[in-house]
């Protein structure tokens, strides 16, 4: 696993520059928080560095070939229960044991097999979360991840993710800095 | 009746007596699967043939454009100028067929295309990310975001297809068939019969629909209310 070294990364939209000549090393397996206001391009970062928005300009090193992730929005399959959802991303063999256990630990024991349409939204963004925790990839990137959870529910997510995560770059995007503090995140303030 | 003449418009009472008439006197199960049949070979090959074009289209933009006169060109021309074309280059047993295939096909073609182009891009993109292999993203994506428009195209293509392959029938004429049983009904101006016929028709048209309806649901996982 090597650090992800973002080099002068320019991204434009019309007249809007998002992106300005942006730079920042992102040190391999550690949790890396990103502050900033709404509309200071974290989410188009994270756009990049998963390949669904092509940089203007810019250089970006050490990005792994996998990258999972948790969107802004829950992104699932509505007719499909919560353990297809994480099936569809998760490795081939990966055992439906663990799926459940991983679903169980974020509070869905009781979800398992409902369809994702039937649940609230914050057992939608949960199930969002088991799929990223799931999916390969060294790199885990998480815009806004536990919007709409409550406290208590959040502190248990956070817990996991932590721990699920473990070994892996984690790239937060949050608004909110008691997650960077309870993630063990570092921390850096993206300015506009 | 007020016009109390049958040839101009046949009495319900008439109709249901014609109609055992013909139960009695006509081998009508047979002459009615001879037309079910050419119907449905047709509906199906429209069926299938629409959503690979589809769905090719929908992968490669100049296909979409290529297809687009000559779907424009199905959709526009009267069905008699394709009929009288057609006795030209197949049998008049094969011609309902063929009619109700050029029918259907562009109706599911532009159905399933539209629905495809309005897919999830935000379920797209979710999909790239986790690399999710076609025949999961077909599975869980393309087939739950375009069942309903699958749904409504096949049920108004149905109806149309029973429509135009008697139409059909009734220009080619081929025996045993219902368009041959129609044309009859015209020659000997017996109105009860052609209305009889025609009761045997929409039912048979509704039963299919209804059939079709049933097998796509299940074939498409439409279970999952």
């Amino acid at each position: 696993m090597k650090d992800i070294v973002i080099k002068d990364l320019c991204k434009r939209f019309a007249d809007k520059v998002v992106l300005d000549r942006f730079s920042i090393v992102i040190p391999a397996g550690s949790i890396f928080g990103i502050m900033g206001e709404s509309g200071c391009g974290k989410t188009t970062l994270l756009r990049i560095l998963l390949g669904l928005e092509k940089a203007d300009s810019g250089m970006i090193e050490g990005l792994p070939a996998r990258i999972s992730a948790v969107f802004q929005e829950d992104r699932l399959c509505d007719e499909f229960s919560a353990i297809e959802n994480v099936a569809i991303a998760a490795p081939k063999k990966t055992p439906r044991a663990a799926i459940v256990e991983c679903l169980a630990a974020l509070g869905l024991g009781d979800a398992l097999d409902r369809p994702v349409r039937a649940l609230s939204g914050g057992m939608r963004r949960r199930v969002a979360i088991a799929r990223a925790l799931l999916a390969e990839g060294e790199l885990l990137l998480l815009d806004e991840p536990f919007e709409g959870l409550d406290e208590e529910t959040r502190r248990s997510v956070m817990a996991v993710v932590r721990r699920m995560a473990a070994g892996r770059t984690v790239v937060l995007v949050t608004h909110d800095e008691e997650e960077i503090t309870a993630l063990g995140a570092s921390l850096y303030q993206m300015k506009e | 009746m007020v016009i109390n003449e049958q040839v101009f418009f046949a009495s319900p009472i008439d109709v249901v007596r014609r109609l055992v008439e013909i139960l009695y006197e006509l081998p009508v199960l047979s002459i009615f699967l001879y037309s079910l049949s050419r119907v449905l070979v047709g509906f199906f090959s429209g069926l299938v043939l629409g959503c690979l074009l589809a769905v090719v289209a929908a992968r490669l933009s100049f296909v979409e454009v290529l297809l687009y006169p000559y779907m424009i060109t199905i959709r526009s021309v009267p069905v008699a100028s394709f009929v009288v074309l057609a006795i030209l280059w197949f049998s008049s047993a094969a011609l309902s067929g063929f009619i109700s295939f050029l029918i259907v096909l562009p109706i599911v073609y532009n159905g399933v295309l539209a629905a495809l182009h309005a897919t999830d891009k935000q379920l797209n993109e979710m999909a790239r990310v986790f690399c999710v292999p076609f025949w999961q993203r077909l599975r869980c994506i393309y087939i739950p975001q375009v069942r309903p428009a699958l749904l409504a195209a096949a049920a108004t293509s149905m109806g149309l297809a029973w429509k135009s392959g008697v139409a059909a029938e009734l220009i080619g004429m081929p025996d045993g068939s219902i368009g041959m049983e129609l044309y009859h009904a015209k020659l000997y101006l017996d109105t009860p019969a052609l209305f009889a016929w025609t009761l045997i028709i929409v039912l048979g048209s509704l039963a299919c629909e209804k059939l079709v309806a049933a097998l796509l649901r299940l074939l498409l996982g439409g279970y999952r209310k």
